[in-house]
């Protein structure tokens, strides 16, 4: 491949990726650029964690190649934390093992609302208390590429709603690439843009109106999708999308997938 | 008047104490108690092959403590075991080998219940040197990775994605935790390692919200169960090492009676 543009922050090149023997990521290529909100979906199994973890560095490719901008600094928000109830450790000192600048840690605490969680101990947090409280960890990275494994996971709808205006408003400030696996289609669809429809091998890549209308993905989310390319776009010719949607069979090219 | 040899086996115990307490939080944090019992199991075989090498029981019990502790982290990445049958396999193994070596060599020359249980009595003034000399330089390194330690205890993936070495670190934990094993032999014998980092530990974790509390905690109530152990043993004529578990774990059930912080 050409190399990678001084605007590119993380370049997959036909990268493939095996294990024990199954192949769980076949010739996946796309690229992130400073400032662009990628999202992952894809149904379970597709890969999509393996994926974020072959960007991150966690795991090396089988075949192809994973390129990230030299001295790249992510902000990663896992979708668990392994922590051992055992460890006992206060959210403020959690933060402070990101950051030891004070002023933006209290900075970004207050933005995204963990200012009052500081003195609470890191177990005794709620799913969606412990998803902020990563977040503003990732932020206070202060990262060019901002790496999100499911990061509305144990949000209730409003919340969800709230962190992803939230993430692309830290997108808009920072000026940071972001990287996100997500479930929450319709959520997603509005704050994003590009899509990467994955199920071992991509489906479809493009921005989000694109994808929505793409037949494979389609198929992948059938009836959810339906209520999501309506929602997404309200804009176009709600005929031309009515036929797309509600056809059971589309016709469409399915040459370059390998799964049923 | 406290005689002489007390008072040299109240230094030596302070100094472990002092030492297995902040890591044997890191032990109760990373779940690492089986693996500090096949340590002190192979310990044995380390003092058993000292003797046969005629090599100092210290720096051999450290040097075979490590060799398993590599051997460990090898034979984990077999992926068909998991690591407490891997853990087991090498704690007896190392265990039934040290019994044996043991009796190979002429038996005059070990002292196999002190290994057993400590001969924290008999220490000497060169022990007391050794103890205090492997202590500083752990305590040193604690001192030196604390941070990047305590990340990568908390969580090893976010710690390694943002360019910790979390493998170095880990394998740095287990020598850390050999070295010690090689000092508290001496004091609670092998069979008794284990407590000595961990009950202090578990004991300081219901009183601390954050990790150095939990491990200065963890030194304290780790000398207070040694001078306790020590008068204990000293006016009812009772081993020394089994005493000073004893009292820590007498601390323990106590600490339950109160109430948890945090």
């Amino acid at each position: 491949m050409s190399l990678p543009s001084d605007n590119t922050l993380i370049a997959c090149d036909h990268v493939s990726w095996r294990r024990d023997g199954t192949q769980v990521l076949q010739d996946v290529s796309f690229t992130i650029a400073p400032g662009e909100i990628v999202t992952l979906i894809g149904p379970n199994g597709a890969g999509k964690t393996s994926l974020v973890n072959l960007v991150i560095g966690l795991a090396q490719p089988g075949s192809g190649r994973v390129w990230r901008r030299p001295k790249l600094r992510l902000g990663y928000m896992p979708q668990h934390l392994r922590f051992d109830s055992t460890l006992p450790l206060s959210v403020e000192r959690f933060l402070r093992l990101a950051t030891q600048d004070r002023a933006a840690l209290n900075l970004y605490c207050e933005r995204l609302g963990v200012s009052a969680l500081l003195s609470k101990q890191l177990q005794s947090l709620s799913g969606g208390e412990l998803q902020r409280v990563l977040l503003t960890r990732a932020v206070l990275r202060r990262p060019q590429l901002l790496v999100l494994d499911e990061p509305t996971q144990g949000v209730d709808v409003l919340g969800q709603a709230d962190l992803y205006r939230q993430i692309a408003e830290l997108r808009d400030e920072l000026g940071c690439g972001v990287l996100m696996v997500s479930h929450d289609l319709h959520l997603v669809m509005a704050k994003t843009d590009t899509v990467i429809c994955l199920n071992r091998h991509i489906c479809c890549h493009g921005a989000p109106e694109s994808v929505a209308r793409h037949p494979e993905y389609l198929q992948l989310f059938g009836k959810q999708a339906e209520a999501i390319a309506v929602y997404t776009h309200h804009h176009d010719h709600a005929h031309d999308l009515h036929g797309d949607v509600v056809k059971p069979h589309p016709h469409h090219d399915h040459s370059n997938c390998t799964h049923p | 008047m406290i005689p002489e040899f007390l008072v040299y086996a109240l230094l030596c115990g302070l100094g472990v104490a002092l030492v297995a307490g902040p890591l044997g939080a890191f032990v109760v944090w990373r779940r690492l108690a089986y693996f500090g019992d096949t340590l002190a199991h192979s310990a044995l075989l380390g003092a058993a092959l000292g003797v046969m090498l005629e090599i100092h029981p210290l720096l051999a019990v450290a040097a075979t403590s490590l060799v398993i502790a590599v051997a460990l982290v090898a034979l984990q990445t077999q992926p068909q075991l998991a690591s407490d049958t891997l853990l087991g396999i090498l704690s007896h193994g190392t265990l039934a080998l040290g019994l044996v070596c043991a009796s190979l060599v002429a038996d005059t020359r070990i002292d196999l219940w002190g290994l057993l249980f400590g001969d924290l009595l008999t220490a000497s003034h060169a022990d007391l040197i050794a103890i205090y000399a492997v202590a500083a330089v752990v305590l040193l390194v604690l001192w030196i990775f604390w941070r990047p330690l305590v990340f990568a205890t908390l969580d090893e993936t976010l710690a390694q994605v943002e360019g910790v070495p979390t493998a170095r670190l880990r394998l740095l934990l287990m020598a850390l935790i050999a070295l010690v094993v090689a000092l508290a032999m001496k004091v609670v014998g092998v069979l008794l390692i284990t407590a000595l980092l961990i009950i202090p530990a578990a004991t300081s974790r219901r009183f601390s919200r954050s990790p150095e509390i939990m491990a200065v905690g963890a030194a304290l109530l780790g000398m207070g169960a040694v001078i306790g152990g020590l008068c204990f043993s000293y006016w009812v004529d009772t081993p020394a090492g089994p005493s000073i578990v004893l009292t820590a774990s007498l601390l323990f059930a106590f600490s339950l009676l109160l109430p948890a912080r945090s």
